[in-house]
């Protein structure tokens, strides 16, 4: 089976660039964090800066925040020149990790910040705030100190206090890191549909690929400080371009396999492939492999495998099989208990080839 | 659980301490106050009289007022030093941050009477400074009122006291989270703004903390007045020292001891009030 998605180019063109990180480099002494980083963003893009933790992807934020200087590269957004400006002349606002609401002014005042800073007309800026606190749904909190809100509640506060100043660009450092899982999902779901009616340009950080995948327009992989790949949620799963990529990514099953004369050999498993000879990496997902019976495509590879262990969780089957020793993991629908040997398939279009 | 007999061993000590130490002494001071001399005798006949000639008597509460001027200047100087020096080392100080600190620390090892002493050599009239204004030829004949006046007095309690004033200053300043200054810049304002809209109103507490030290410390200081300061720089304190010592009446130093004592309890109760209105999270 195939799966199709829509092509994203690296550049994004519909909206146009907003922002564009050229070649960009910082050094914490000895320590190199990012390392000749280039990356596009498009006017109104979703854009995920995915990694673990240590990959780079704070920093990086952080200095188009413009809170670090680039040790090299340049970064510039509509056309001029961002990272020689000090952080208060960006047109870029940002939604930070612990909220960092003033603790000394009340919901209204916090929002109202920005806008009293840059000196907006004051007769604009209570109408302006009442606006924000409306659409994050804090207006009856208007009064409160932020130290009277959950977790959920300033975390609205703090998007609020970023969006009333109609910034070009959002930032969120891992803005829902601190929730629980519930509020979670559900504050990515306004996090989403917010973006969409403001279409403002959102670049967000975060460590979940989950969260990742269910947000972003794009994904920009990192991993120490070099971006590993940048594409949408559905070509990166289904075209991870390296084996770390398609491992952070989903799970998978990374075939070590012998190319010759177009056929991969890894074990007892051999496929058609386009590539030339060498030794090559394959990701295949788990649910790429179905029982043979099920196998719609006439040039399905079929193997028989021994189920070895078998992990039920609600709609799905975790199996994992092997094949003339090689492990397998096998994502099935429900179908009850398995024993023993059964006959496996895949289509070889499944069989991606990554970089080591 | 603790056992009764524990709580007990455990409480004793303290209050044992704060009785003896500190409540009794009180009862004491507040009971003179309502007494008085005859023929050089301490009379146990209660009255208001020391507290009517407090009242009648304006040379009391001229000092009184002159050592709430020394003690609101010395506040004043005490911040202005203070805050600065305590602003660059919570922010700008970088690596120097701790030596810095130790540096502020160490003149309170030192004993106070030994800084006093050294004020005394500096501005008497063959001290460092009337020799250094000489030898820049700035003066011919040594400047006498820089040494027992109030300016002096002024002069020495805020070095004395700037420590006192940074310290709490300090610390409100290092309690403040560093993201909340990115967000103030993120959100537009600039490094004067951040700090008049942020990074002073969250310190003040430690402000308050530091003011009320320095207030409280020099109003009832007796010994700056005396190693460098003259007559005309007398404070409530030194009053109160005379009146226990060779003039003998005890009654009305009790008195004074008394009011000077509610006045402080007031400020503290004022202060404490004030921190807790501008303490947040």
């Amino acid at each position: 089976m195939t799966t199709t998605f829509p092509s994203s180019p690296i550049s994004p063109s519909p909206g146009g660039v907003l922002l564009e990180v050229r070649d960009i480099a910082k050094r914490f002494g000895p320590r190199e964090v990012l390392k000749n980083i280039s990356l596009q963003l498009a006017s109104g893009e979703f854009l995920t800066l995915l990694g673990e933790s240590g990959s780079g992807k704070t920093t990086l934020l952080r200095l188009i925040a413009g809170f670090e200087q680039p040790t090299s590269g340049e970064i510039w957004m509509s056309g001029s020149r961002l990272d020689t400006l000090p952080p208060h002349k960006r047109r870029v606002n940002t939604v930070f990790q612990h909220y960092a609401l003033f603790p000394h002014l009340c919901v209204a005042d916090n929002v109202a910040y920005g806008l009293r800073v840059t000196n907006s007309p004051s007769a604009e800026i209570p109408a302006r705030v009442d606006a924000a606190l409306h659409m994050v749904k804090m207006q009856e909190y208007s009064a409160a100190r932020p130290s009277r809100l959950s977790g959920g509640q300033q975390q609205r506060v703090a998007l609020a206090r970023a969006l009333v100043n109609r910034p070009q660009l959002l930032l969120l450092d891992e803005p829902l890191s601190a929730l629980d899982a519930n509020l979670r999902k559900q504050m990515q779901g306004e996090l989403k549909s917010l973006q969409r009616e403001l279409g403002i340009t959102f670049l967000f950080v975060t460590h979940d690929q989950d969260e990742a995948m269910a947000l972003s327009d794009r994904i920009a992989l990192l991993k120490d400080g070099h971006l590993e790949q940048v594409a949408s949620p559905r070509e990166i799963y289904a075209r991870p371009a390296t084996s770390y990529t398609a491992q952070f990514i989903g799970q998978t099953n990374l075939l070590q396999a012998e190319v010759r004369n177009g056929i991969a050999t890894c074990g007892n498993l051999h496929w058609p492939v386009n590539s030339t000879n060498s030794t090559t990496l394959f990701s295949l997902r788990p649910e790429s492999i179905q029982f043979a019976a099920e196998a719609a495509s006439p040039n399905a590879v079929r193997f028989r495998a021994r189920i070895q262990q078998q992990i039920f969780s609600g709609s799905v089957e975790q199996l994992e099989v092997t094949c003339a020793g090689q492990l397998l993991r096998v994502r099935i629908p429900a179908r009850g208990v398995l024993t023993g040997e059964h006959e496996f398939a895949f289509d070889p279009a499944d069989a991606i080839p990554v970089a080591g | 659980m603790y056992s009764r007999a524990y709580k007990a061993i455990v409480s004793t000590p303290p209050l044992l301490w704060v009785g003896l130490f500190l409540l009794l002494p009180y009862a004491l001071m507040f009971a003179h106050s309502f007494w008085l001399v005859r023929d050089g005798v301490i009379v146990h006949q209660w009255n208001l009289q020391n507290y009517a000639k407090l009242l009648h008597n304006p040379v009391y509460a001229e000092v009184l007022f002159r050592t709430v001027r020394i003690a609101a200047s010395v506040t004043l100087l005490s911040l202005l030093l203070g805050y600065p020096l305590a602003y660059y080392m919570s922010f700008h100080a970088g690596i120097r941050k701790d030596l810095l600190y130790q540096l502020v620390i160490v003149p309170l090892w030192v004993s106070y009477l030994v800084r006093g002493y050294a004020w005394k050599t500096i501005l008497g009239s063959d001290g460092v400074l009337n020799g250094f204004l000489q030898y820049l030829h700035i003066t011919q004949q040594p400047v006498s009122f820089f040494l027992y006046s109030p300016f002096a007095v002024i002069l020495t309690l805020t070095h004395i006291y700037t420590p006192f004033v940074f310290l709490p200053l300090y610390a409100a300043l290092e309690h403040i989270p560093r993201n909340l200054i990115e967000a103030s810049h993120d959100l537009g304002a600039s490094p004067r703004a951040t700090f008049f809209r942020v990074i002073l109103p969250l310190s003040i507490p430690g402000l308050l903390a530091g003011a009320t030290f320095a207030f409280v410390l020099t109003l009832g200081d007796f010994l700056g007045p005396m190693l460098v300061g003259g007559p005309s720089s007398i404070m409530i304190a030194n009053i109160v020292q005379s009146l226990f010592g060779t003039a003998y009446d005890w009654p009305l130093g009790a008195a004074i001891a008394v009011c000077i004592l509610l006045l402080t309890i007031a400020l503290l109760f004022l202060t404490e009030r004030l921190e807790k209105r501008w303490a947040f999270r």
